[in-house]
Order: structure tokens, then C-alpha cells, then sequence
């Protein structure tokens, strides 16, 4: 079935004839507006991420007995106001749950792209040139994936020890056959199409190819597996946290700070509920953008 | 038939053999002496020497495993220092109680989100089906320490409804199920609802329909049988998921299992029972994807051909 008869059948369900889609599907290239007002959330969270922190500045050492577990919106001493609470030593959650969206930015950032680099280059080789080099690559995948993906996690960041780089190596690690699977079956998808091969028949050189005509066509899958993996990287990084096994201790995270609001759990709830309530609005606002992403560059998924 | 499934079985055992390998090499690139981390700073260099025979880690790599691979193939890790037990007995326990609570919560996704997935694929666009597309994404978007906690927070602590932590009666096992449960219900309906969607678009779905049979027979008998070979392949892998990654929940709510074996014996370095506890886990993982593969040739008799 070719991709346009079946996007066109496809337009409505077959119980119930009347097609609503055409309009829709009929629609070409990317319609960035929408994109855009669903990547809003997304904007938000980083906004606050990098601003944040200069509003309502966090400081570690920082003690007021005073204010301790204090109820989101209480008054304090000095007159402010913690619109999230505050925890056992009077610190601002809200102050802290801006820092911890700096460490859920960067991890995430960072492990997206570490490990699309990495399974990038090794996809796009090992789909290229075939092989003995491909079935090595394809056989080490399947050996990794053979181990649940938080339990990977769990052995290296427990070998690494705690901290922010570690987190990102740890996860980096876990991740990269994904988007090195994802690259890989787009090579073998591209080396067939006739514009490469008419361009090797023309003597472009391999280095070449790759980077100007092979790469390319990777790209959009990898676009929508990246949006689907930053959302699972934030909540691997939190869970490692939550263990302990992740952001060190003093460095507020939001799987650490619901650590700690679990022990308070009787007295102050806003401790662990505000950071969680975080993290799950995040990863959801990037689900919907991925979402988005997915019906945007895979037309067959538009009637969903 | 015999041929296909002799094939997946070697493979299993290769992919096995490796992850195996992987664990060996991991346990040893731990940076300091893993039998001075297990006595503690206390412990003198002759106790220090004495486990590290015990261990065997005094021996050559090449040797080490090679009585690696035998104990492996004997089921024998030696005894956990932290627990003064043997190994094998610790695991066992305390997989069955994992296995007990990643059945439930795979019984109630499953009991859940077919009928959910099926409502929606039945009715695109329609309320329903959006409600159920954005229910699915937040069972996926939650993180499972968070929810747990949340629902102790509310059953346990403000209603007091149903205990937050152990494992006595069955009442203990609810929250827990319904934490482990809940992504993998956003993640089976998606499945189940786009899995349908391709599925009734088929020339043959049209052709079953055209000669007249029920809406209920067409969906039974030639639908969803043809969408199952997805749902299955990620049943398989989210049961493996579940048994690793109930890691979280076990801790979350003090339930006796495998993850939470993991986590404590990482922190207590006992070499003997982390190598044990993943092992079990990811041989576990291994053999449920083997009989995903091998079920394939049921569900579709295709596979048989290739």
C-alpha cells in the first residue's frame, strides 16, 4: 500500500463512513503554529528553569527555624510569602523546586543529546556498511536491552557514585541503542532511495554521503523518539534521586526533594506532593508536544 | 515450528551468556576492593585477605570467570554477608513476592485498558477517545515514586482505607499494584486503541464486514486477534520492565522483593546478592521474551513461514 492511498482510506473509520480527515491529512509540510502553542508548556518550564532562580533565589545553607514547615502560602517572618511551603529548616519549596528544574533541564538536555550523538553515529555507520560491523552492534543492543532499563541505570549510577555528570553518563548509557536502532533502520530505509543511489553512482564519496544525504533522513524519527526519551530521561533522573542514587545530597532535585517529603509526610504533605506535581506536569507537557510532533512528521499517525 | 523456536531459544542463551559477561565485567570495575567495602573500615587486612579468597578474587580474571559461569550454572552465589544466608534462598523469596505483585498490576492494566483501547479506536476523535488519549499519557507521565506516595498520602493517611507499607494481607498489595499499574495502562490502551485503528482498515476487516457479520464477530474474530502481535510483544517487555522496575514501588511501599533486595544489598555492597538479584532479574526478563517469541507462532501463524 503506498503512503498516499493509504492516507486517503484511511481518513475515517470504516464502521461509520463519512471521512473527516481529508481536509486535515490533505494539509502539507509542518504547521508550525501549532507546534508552537503546544511547545508553550515546554517554553514555560525552561523559562523558569534559567530565569527562576533570580526571583526566588535558593540558598542551601540558608536556616530559619521560624518558618519551618510552613503551608503553601503562609506569611513569613520577613514578610514574604511561601507560595509552596516551606520544609523542616523554613527553605522556600518553590526556591527549591526552580533549582531542581535546572537539574531535570540540563540532565535531560544533556542525556538527549549525548546519547543521540552516540547511537547516531552508530546507527548511521553500522546501517550503512552492513555487516560484521552491524550484527556486532545489533547483537550488543540486544544484550543491553536484555536488563530492564532502570535496573541499568541503577548498577552504573551505583558504580559511578552520585553526581549531575554521572547522571547524565549513567542515563547517556541507557539510552543510546534506542536512538542507534531508530537511526540504524532510517539508514537502511534511506540507502535505498534513488537519490542516493543516485548520488553514488555520480562518485560522491562516503563521508559525504552520510552527511548530506543519509543523516538527513535520520533526523526526523529521531526527532520524535528524542521528544518520547526526554520525558522517560527526566523521570529516570528523578527515580536515581529518589534512591539515592542520583543528584547528590545539597543539590535540590525533585526526586530527592520527594524523598525527603515522604519521611514528612504526616506533618508537612506539600513536600513531597509540590515537586512530584512538577515533575508530572513537565513530562506531561512534553508528552502532548511529542504527540504533536509524532502527527506533524509521521502523516499516517494524523488521523488519530 | 521446531526450527523457529530452537532458533529464539539459542539466541536467548546467547543473549543470556552476555548479559552475563556484562555483570561479571561490572561488578569488577567497581573503583576499591569490594571485600574491603564490604567489612568496613574496621576490619583488619587479614579479614580484608581472607574474604577476598572467600570471593575468589585473589584469582586470575580469566579464572574468576570461569567459576563464575560455573556458579551461575549451578545457582550458587555463596552466602550474603549482610543477610548471613545463602544467596540463592534471599532471591527466591523475594522474586516470588515481586512476581506476585507484577502479576496484578499486569491483570489489572490488562483488565483496563483493552476495553478502554477498544472503546477508542471504535470511535475516533470522538469525547471519549480524547479523554481516554490524554488519561493514557497521564498513566505515563506520572512518576511511580510520586504516585505511590500520593496514594498513601490519600488512601492510607487521610482516609485510612488501606495500609501504606509491608506485606501481610492482601489489602497491602492494592496501592502497590495500582502504582505499578498505571503506566503500563497508558501505555497498553495506546497500544490497543492504534494497534485496532490499523487493523480496521483492512481490506479483509471490509470484506467480513460486507458479508454481513455482526459488528461484536468481526471485531472478536478478526480484529483484535490481528492487533495482538504488537500488544504482546510489549506485554512481554513491560513484564520484564516490571519486574526490574518495580524497584521504585517496592520501595516506595516496604514490599519484600527483588528490587528492593537490589537496592538495599547496593547500599550494604554485598557483591553476592546484587550479582544474584540482577542476574535473576534479567535471566527473568529474558525467558518472558522468549515465550513472547515463541507465542508469536500462535497468534500468527505467518511467523512460521519466514
Amino acid at each position: 500500500m503506498t503512503a498516499s492511498a493509504s492516507t486517503m482510506q484511511n481518513a475515517g473509520p470504516p464502521a461509520k463512513l463519512e471521512s473527516e480527515a481529508p481536509a486535515r491529512s490533505s494539509r502539507r509540510g509542518l504547521d508550525r503554529k501549532r507546534l508552537f502553542l503546544w511547545s508553550l508548556p515546554i517554553l514555560f518550564f525552561i523559562g523558569a528553569a534559567i530565569i527562576g532562580p533570580y526571583i526566588f533565589p535558593y540558598d542551601s545553607l540558608i536556616v530559619r527555624t521560624g518558618d519551618r514547615l510552613e503551608p503553601p502560602g503562609a506569611v513569613l517572618r520577613d514578610g514574604s510569602r511561601a507560595w509552596l511551603g516551606t520544609d523542616k529548616v523554613g527553605r522556600d519549596i518553590l526556591a527549591q523546586i526552580l533549582e531542581g528544574a535546572r537539574i531535570s533541564l540540563i540532565v535531560g538536555g544533556a542525556t538527549i543529546v549525548l546519547a543521540g550523538s552516540i547511537g547516531l553515529t552508530f546507527g548511521v555507520i553500522a546501517g550503512y556498511r552492513g555487516g560484521f560491523l552491524d550484527s556486532l552492534l545489533m547483537r550488543l543492543a540486544d544484550i543491553q536491552l536484555a536488563f530492564p532499563s532502570i535496573l541499568l541505570a541503577i548498577m552504573i549510577a551505583a558504580v559511578l557514585g552520585p553526581s549531575v555528570t554521572n547522571v547524565i553518563l549513567t542515563l547517556s548509557l541507557t539510552r543510546w541503542v534506542i536512538f542507534a536502532r531508530v537511526s540504524r533502520a532510517a539508514t537502511l530505509a534511506a540507502k535505498e532511495r534513488e537519490y542516493v543511489l543516485a548520488a553514488r553512482a555520480t562518485g560522491v564519496p562516503p563521508p559525504l554521503m552520510l552527511i548530506r544525504h543519509i543523516i538527513p533522513a535520520t533526523i526526523p524519527p529521531l526527532l520524535v523518539i528524542a521528544t518520547v526519551e526526554v520525558g522517560l530521561v527526566i523521570i529516570a533522573e528523578a527515580s536515581l534521586s529518589f534512591l539515592g542514587l542520583g543528584v547528590p545530597a545539597g543539590q535540590p532535585s525533585w526526586g530527592q526533594m520527594v524523598a525527603i517529603g515522604r519521611d514528612n509526610l504526616n506533618t508537612a504533605w506539600w513536600m513531597a506532593t509540590m515537586p512530584g506535581a512538577a515533575l508530572s506536569l513537565v513530562v506531561l507537557a512534553i508528552g502532548l508536544f511529542g504527540d504533536q510532533v509524532r502527527d506533524e512528521l509521521d502523516p499516517r499517525a494524523r488521523k488519530r | 515450528m521446531t526450527a523457529y523456536v530452537v532458533r529464539r531459544v539459542l539466541y536467548a542463551l546467547f543473549v543470556l551468556w552476555g548479559a552475563l559477561t556484562i555483570i561479571f565485567i561490572a561488578i569488577r570495575i567497581v573503583p576499591g576492593d569490594p571485600a574491603a567495602l564490604m567489612l568496613g573500615p574496621t576490619a583488619t587486612t587479614e579479614d580484608v585477605e581472607k574474604l577476598r579468597d572467600n570471593l575468589g578474587l585473589s584469582d586470575s580474571m580469566p579464572r574468576q570467570y570461569v567459576a563464575f559461569l560455573g556458579d551461575v550454572a549451578r545457582l550458587d552465589f555463596g552466602d550474603s554477608l549482610w543477610l548471613n544466608r545463602p544467596v540463592t534462598k534471599s532471591v527466591s523469596e523475594r522474586i516470588t513476592a515481586t512476581a506476585k505483585l507484577a502479576g496484578a498490576a499486569m491483570l489489572l492494566a490488562l483488565v483496563i485498558s483493552f476495553p478502554l483501547g477498544i472503546l477508542a479506536a471504535l470511535r475516533p476523535r470522538s469525547l471519549l477517545d480524547r479523554a481516554v488519549s490524554v488519561l493514557s499519557l497521564i498513566g505515563q507521565s506520572v512518576p511511580s515514586f510520586w504516585l505511590g506516595i500520593m496514594l498513601i498520602l490519600v488512601f492510607a493517611r487521610q482516609l485510612r482505607w488501606l495500609p501504606s507499607s509491608g506485606s501481610a494481607t492482601w489489602q497491602h498489595m492494592i496501592l502497590p499494584s495500582i502504582t505499578l499499574a498505571m503506566p503500563l495502562i497508558g501505555i497498553l490502551t495506546r497500544l490497543v486503541r492504534s494497534g485496532l485503528m490499523d487493523v480496521l482498515y483492512e481490506d479483509y476487516i471490509r470484506t467480513a464486514r460486507a458479508k454481513g457479520l455482526a459488528n461484536r464477530v468481526v471485531l472478536q474474530r478478526h480484529a483484535t486477534r490481528n492487533m495482538l502481535i504488537p500488544v504482546v510483544t510489549v506485554i512481554g517487555l513491560q513484564l520484564g520492565n516490571l519486574l526490574g522496575g518495580a524497584v521504585i514501588t517496592e520501595t516506595v511501599f516496604a514490599w519484600p522483593g527483588i528490587g528492593r533486595l537490589l537496592v538495599d544489598a547496593i547500599f550494604q555492597r554485598d557483591y553476592p546478592l546484587v550479582q544474584a538479584s540482577i542476574l535473576f532479574i534479567t535471566a527473568s526478563f529474558i525467558f518472558i521474551n522468549l515465550l513472547v517469541d515463541i507465542s508469536y507462532v500462535y497468534i500468527d501463524p505467518r511467523i512460521k513461514l519466514k
